[in-house]
């Protein structure tokens, strides 16, 4: 294998736009003749609406449109990427605190934020449903109504579905040790520095959106079905997100952007505040009940996971994070029989969706601190009891699915080399080690389109969102490997669905495997046609030719496939076009729809230490190990694992939105919401990758950019656990926590505190 | 109370006068009155640092000043800091480093790192850690940034 562009580290596609300030975000585009958008919100979650006065807003200067549920078509549309449940307007109730009642669009933002003050909102406030105890009530108010959802069993509660997985005799199993414990995930929202934008502009040839989405094809197939236009007359533009994380998945307020748009005659733009955007999407919360029956060895006879999971109102892709989160709850290990009991449960809450992990990282704490738990009461150490457990290759681990697709114990035991797990612990220290495992794709589509210009520069066609993952360098990187072209004559297009062929969407670390195949097979295509053209030009029959990996094999030597290039296409000159596919098919029975393309396993093995003064605590050292198959581009490997590690110790250690009596976020926006900054950092972040090319995208690599952050937390916590000897169930891992624990063990000194 | 004010400060060396209204703060006259949108709005509370600029030499979060406030001053934007198309050494430093994944807070990284070298040539970890502080990235574990700025300075102090 040459590997001249694959397995190093080029600089950023990208980059410099990045350092210059020149990269143009959805918020830093504008078009003549925009109006500007605000949205009318009452000040609760669940308000029924009695009447819209618009009056005043209307004679603020520059006003141009105030958009009431009357206006448009009826009854009100509703859309989502699972059930078409979420109206684009809020029709008669407000489901979560921020769902607009209307919406203004003047010539200035001043106009716009003026005249959203001044609309009337005449309203009823009523009591919301925002825990997940208060939805389950038997007398709680129904979240949804049950009209919505027709010939659903569940439609008169607020559980919107129940996932259940089962395998083996739970019954049967024997068991030196059974141990049962609750534990707590809290919501935490996205936090991506770029609060979601969106511009809708009306032309001759349809709407054109512009949107920082991370699934353009997706949102052109929402917006075409609710405003009646062929595909071909919706134009979606997705300028490289400024982060996403999932939180930009699925369409938000596009779809009234396109409904105003197509009122007003003229482009509109709206570019939520950050605090809006803490409104617009977040992370299941999920209380875990898990039920672990061992053997004196450490070996696991069974596990029950109960897992409710807090969502919003609408569901968003939610309920597909509560099932396909929770299908892998019990992690990389053998489990002989278990029962998981997964529910997704309507609350007047911010619309939950999917954010890195997808509903993994909430049944990794529970279950991995849970484990953590069985070992300590079994004189084992974390190490030693995960070895026990841990798939072998090849091992079917999970019943109906993809058998073990990694050496998994070279992943652990490199994690608990890094943190020096063997060596002795300084006083007041401690350490604990999580695994996390993640499922790829469990479906996927992605065409790619490379074109092989005349002077032997590549244009390559790929659809993915590069939203700071870094793919269009990754893709280049392909390119260059299979073409033989430098990465400085390469430009990866994306963000045009008029443009760029069909991606399904770039989520689950899917894309240097879907859209990577993609890529190459594009590329062999065009190995095929200079086959033919090398075997014309030198007077040979193809079969004498082998093209590989930028060069063309003659009998008699070979030649640089620009050559090749330059020699077919003679006088006219033109250009070469390659198409590839690839494809994950759905599979019916499978309990997810289909099984998974490759895992995402990580291993996290922290040491912390505690401050007992202040309950805070301070991370010594932080390693993380994921399998990667390849490591296409080493460094921003490095960068996605790093940034996911610290990412991770946010909901560990101090992320979570607290809800008030009327559903209102309390700590709504930056000062009260802390994410890690450059100081809350381990001392020292330790990270390595497995590379063993046992993956299925390009060169053997695998999906990678969620695993570090899966199990920060279950690792964190035991080992302030060992540190300190409380036991805690609950995130965040919060100084007042730690601090209550600890002082709570002060006051009744026995042996081990739980909190 | 007028609605706008006159002004003139200096924006990337260059004299500008400008009527700002009186309430836009420094954030908005640079984003969308003179176009420069390099700088870029998140929290628009002081918070993230998304928006941070360099004001004579102090890096400041421009959505807590008012353009009013800046008159008389020299404001320096991300735009400003490479010259005829040729990158500073802070700006090489993060292209080289990785220091930039989705990029968006990266402009005031740059404005934040640039006053901390200015001030202090030969600065410590610590030290880049508390001038970046109030920067926030989501992307990244803020190691590559660090590396990024720690590496630039042994550049600038050739």
């Amino acid at each position: 294998m040459s590997m001249r562009s694959v397995g190093a580290s080029p600089r950023r596609v990208g980059g410099h736009g990045r350092v210059t300030g020149q990269q143009q975000y959805v918020a830093d585009i504008h078009l003549p003749d925009e109006l500007h958008v605000a949205l009318v919100t009452v000040d609760c979650a669940r308000a029924r609406i009695i009447s819209v006065d618009r009056s005043a807003a209307e004679r603020v200067p520059g006003v141009r449109l105030v958009m009431t549920a009357d206006d448009l078509p009826q009854p009100v549309p509703r859309f989502g990427p699972q059930f078409r449940d979420r109206p684009v307007l809020a029709v008669g109730e407000t489901k979560f605190h921020g769902e607009p009642v209307a919406a203004v669009a003047a010539e200035t933002k001043d106009a716009a934020d003026e005249a959203a003050r001044l609309v009337l909102v005449e309203h009823e406030e009523l009591p919301p449903v925002y825990t997940i105890a208060g939805a389950l009530d038997p007398a709680a108010p129904l979240v949804q109504d049950p009209a919505l959802r027709a010939g659903d069993a569940l439609a008169e509660s607020n559980v919107l579905a129940e996932h259940r997985y089962e395998w083996g005799d739970i019954e049967a199993a024997t068991s030196d040790l059974v141990v049962e414990n609750i534990y707590a995930f809290p919501m935490v929202t996205h936090f991506a520095i770029e609060p979601h934008a969106f511009i809708a502009a009306p032309g001759e040839e349809g709407l054109t959106i512009w949107s920082s989405i991370q699934h353009p094809y997706w949102l052109q197939r929402i917006i075409a079905g609710l405003v009646g236009l062929p595909l071909a007359r919706v134009r979606v533009i997705a300028p490289d997100p400024g982060g996403a994380f999932g939180g930009k998945q699925h369409a938000k307020f596009e779809p009234l952007m396109a409904f105003m748009a197509l009122r007003a005659g003229r482009p509109v733009r709206l570019v939520l505040s950050l605090e809006e955007t803490f409104q617009a999407a977040r992370r299941n919360s999920a209380e875990i009940r898990v039920r672990t029956g061992l053997r004196s060895d450490g070996s696991i006879t069974f596990r029950e996971i109960h897992a409710d999971y807090l969502l919003g109102p609408y569901a968003d892709i939610s309920d597909r994070v509560v099932g396909k989160g929770s299908y892998p709850g019990n992690g990389p290990y053998r489990v002989p029989a278990s029962r998981i009991v997964a529910r997704a449960i309507l609350s007047h809450t911010t619309p939950s969706t999917a954010f890195r992990g997808f509903g993994a990282p909430q049944v990794n704490w529970a279950v991995e601190s849970n484990l953590d738990e069985g070992a300590k009461a079994l004189g084992l150490d974390g190490l030693q009891i995960r070895l026990r457990n841990l798939a072998r290759r090849g091992e079917k681990f999970l019943p109906y699915d993809t058998p073990a697709d990694g050496d998994w114990q070279q992943t652990v035991r490199r994690a608990a080399e890094l943190v020096g797990w063997d060596t002795e612990l300084p006083a007041g220290h401690g350490r604990g080690i999580a695994l996390g495992i993640k499922l790829g794709p469990t479906t996927g589509l992605s065409h790619a389109t490379v074109r092989f210009l005349a002077d032997g520069s590549v244009l390559v066609f790929a659809g993915t969102s590069d939203m700071g993952q870094g793919s269009r360098t990754i893709f280049a990187q392909i390119a260059s490997e299979e073409m033989g072209v430098p990465l400085d004559r390469i430009t990866v297009v994306s963000g045009d669905t008029h443009v760029v062929p069909y991606d399904q969407q770039t989520s689950a670390a899917r894309s240097s495997v879907l859209m990577g195949n993609a890529i190459i097979e594009a590329c062999r295509s065009l190995h095929g046609q200079l086959r033919d053209m090398a075997a014309q030009a030198y007077g040979l029959d193809p079969q004498e030719v082998r093209v590989e990996r930028g060069v063309a094999h003659l009998p008699d030597g070979e030649v640089p496939l620009v050559e090749v290039l330059q020699a077919g296409l003679g006088t006219l000159g033109g250009e070469l076009i390659g198409n590839g596919m690839a494809r994950k098919e759905a599979e019916p029975d499978h309990p997810l729809g289909g099984t998974a393309a490759f895992y995402e396993l990580n291993c996290t093995a922290i040491e912390a230490t505690v401050d007992d003064e202040t309950g805070e605590v301070v991370l010594v050292r932080h390693a993380i190990v994921s399998d990667v198959g390849r490591a296409l581009n080493p460094l921003q490997v490095r960068m996605q694992d790093e940034g996911a590690a610290i990412m991770g110790l946010g909901h560990t250690l101090m992320e979570h939105l607290i809800y008030d009596e009327s559903g209102r976020i309390r700590n709504l926006g930056a000062i009260d919401y802390r994410i890690p900054t450059a100081k809350d950092l381990p001392l020292e972040v330790l990270s390595d990758v497995v590379e063993n090319a046992d993956g299925p995208g390009p060169y053997g690599a695998k999906g990678m950019s969620e695993g570090a952050l899966l199990c920060v937390a279950p690792a964190v916590a035991a080992a302030v656990q060992q540190a300190t000897g409380v036991v805690i169930r609950d995130l965040p891992l919060t100084p007042q926590r730690i601090w209550e624990a600890l002082d709570e063990r002060r006051r009744s000194p026995s042996p081990e505190v739980v909190s | 109370m007028p609605r706008t004010l006159d002004v003139e400060l200096t924006v990337n060396g260059a004299p500008r006068r400008l009527e700002v209204h009186v309430h836009h703060t420094l954030l908005d006259v640079l984003r969308d009155q003179l176009g420069l949108t390099g700088t870029k709005e998140c929290c628009v509370v002081g918070e993230c640092g998304a928006c941070t600029v360099i004001v004579d030499d102090l890096p400041v979060n421009s959505c807590l000043m008012l353009a009013v406030e800046a008159d008389g001053h020299e404001v320096r934007s991300v735009e400003g800091l490479a010259r005829a198309g040729e990158l500073t050494p802070l700006q090489q430093a993060f292209l080289d480093k990785g220091a930039a994944q989705c990029g968006f807070c990266i402009p005031g990284q740059l404005m934040a790192a640039q006053a901390l070298l200015e001030q202090s040539p030969d600065p410590t970890v610590a030290d880049v850690h508390e001038a970046l502080a109030g920067n926030l990235c989501r992307c990244s574990g803020y190691e590559q940034i660090t590396e990024a700025v720690l590496a630039a300075a042994e550049e600038m102090r050739r």
